[in-house]
């Protein structure tokens, strides 16, 4: 079932190490004020979908048609928005949050961004080419790239044909990054390897679509006001548990209070046999 | 200090390693946890460090060159991996350089490192 993926902001590499003496490199990536912002319906879109907002824009610096938008999802303004596309039953309610619990540990995801833009480069950079030789009378273009195509017929270059160009600033995903580890207070994932784009870029983070997915994900996503009603659930859990407990003790210390009464009841009974038999001998 | 900054830092806590303070030059032992099938034991490391890289963060490593069967070594440890038992400091060096790459290239007693006699901790300078 597809789920909603997230936007999140690359804040860098570091690395961890594990127990077993393993490093890890990672990229973390963080989660900041990510809401859903508009629904894709079937019904009025043709198509099901999910609009998510990420970080927070000045509001002099939105659009007047985007505050617009924010407003009637009564969110502040994003600095980032995309949309994923979801099934049906996995749609989420305009202005829940997403949370970094939406990944769990061990997961694989597919992570897009923008790569870091590289300008106007030769053959070689762009396309791994090999270049012409060093010597064998070769002049002045030994980085160039060789032939580009046949002669009088067809006569032009084809399409397509790998020449030097603008490289980079291109869309990229990085598929099958495992999650490391993931911290919701903050809204940090960290994930296994290196991710498109620069640090600060925003990048999106799916479920791997190479990988099957998982069964211990969260639909339709890993939302703060789930979250909430866990804790809640939980806090009350404990407190009933904590209620039943007193009673417990309540209980046994009355049963003992009883059983204490109850001997002391016994000892002058005790006693007073114990006064007949002595009378006895 | 930055996210990425305060994870390392957080991370370098957690990890709680206590490291001596020392410098290229030094003679320094360190107990290298090596698993073999399914146990694993300590095993020593004694040689000059040579180089220490990244300073102090979690990127930190350092480089111990020894002398082994007349053939020269280097391993290069992360400082804070978890698989170092112990660094202990053997012998405090007296080297006017950061890294002692030119050891490299020497043998016998021009390889050698004055030891340094007036060593005091880094903490206590102004003291």
């Amino acid at each position: 079932m597809l789920r909603s993926g997230i936007i999140a902001k690359k804040m860098g590499m570091t690395r961890l190490f594990m127990e077993d003496g393993k490093q890890i490199p990672v990229t973390v990536l963080q989660l900041d004020k990510l809401q859903v912002v508009a629904k894709r319906t079937a019904e009025t879109d043709g198509y099901t979908a999910v609009q998510l907002g990420a970080g927070t824009a000045k509001v002099k610096r939105t659009s007047q048609a985007m505050r617009g938008h924010f407003a009637a999802a009564k969110v502040e303004p994003k600095r980032k928005i995309a949309e994923f596309r979801v099934a049906p039953e996995n749609m989420i309610e305009v202005g829940e949050e997403i949370t970094a619990n939406h990944y769990f540990e061990g997961q694989f995801v597919d992570v897009s961004g923008t790569s870091i833009g590289k300008g106007f480069q030769g053959a070689m950079k762009r396309h791994n080419f090999g270049g012409l030789r060093a010597t064998h009378g070769v002049s002045v273009s030994h980085r160039s790239h060789g032939s580009t195509g046949q002669c009088q017929d067809p006569g032009k270059v084809f399409k397509g044909k790998k020449m030097a160009g603008h490289m980079g600033a291109a869309k990229i995903t990085t598929q099958n990054l495992q999650v490391v580890r993931t911290d919701a207070d903050r809204g940090l994932i960290m994930v296994k390897g290196a991710v498109p784009g620069s640090k600060g870029g925003w990048v999106t983070v799916k479920d791997a679509v190479k990988k099957p997915t998982p069964e211990n994900v969260i639909y339709p996503a890993g939302l703060k006001s789930l979250d909430e009603e866990a804790k809640r659930l939980a806090a009350e859990a404990a407190a009933a548990a904590a209620a039943e407990e007193e009673a417990a003790t309540k209980a046994a210390a009355e049963a003992e209070q009883a059983a204490l009464e109850a001997a002391e009841n016994e000892a002058p009974a005790a006693e007073a046999a114990e006064g007949g038999e002595s009378d006895e001998s | 200090m930055n996210l990425i900054a305060q994870l390392e830092a957080e991370q370098i806590a957690a990890l709680g390693k206590d490291l001596p303070d020392f410098k290229a030059g030094d003679t320094i032992r360190v107990g290298y946890k090596v698993t073999e099938g399914t146990r694993s034991r300590v095993q020593n490391y004694e040689g000059v460090c040579i180089a220490r890289k990244n300073g102090k963060g979690i990127a930190g490593s350092f480089t111990v060159r020894k002398i082994s069967f007349g053939e020269g070594v280097e391993r290069v440890f992360p400082l804070h991996s978890t698989n170092i038992d112990s660094i202990i400091v053997v012998r405090r060096g007296r080297v006017r350089r950061a890294k002692l790459y030119y050891l490299r290239s020497r043998r016998g007693k021009s390889a050698r490192i004055i030891e340094q006699t007036n060593y005091r901790p880094a903490g206590q300078e102004n003291a």
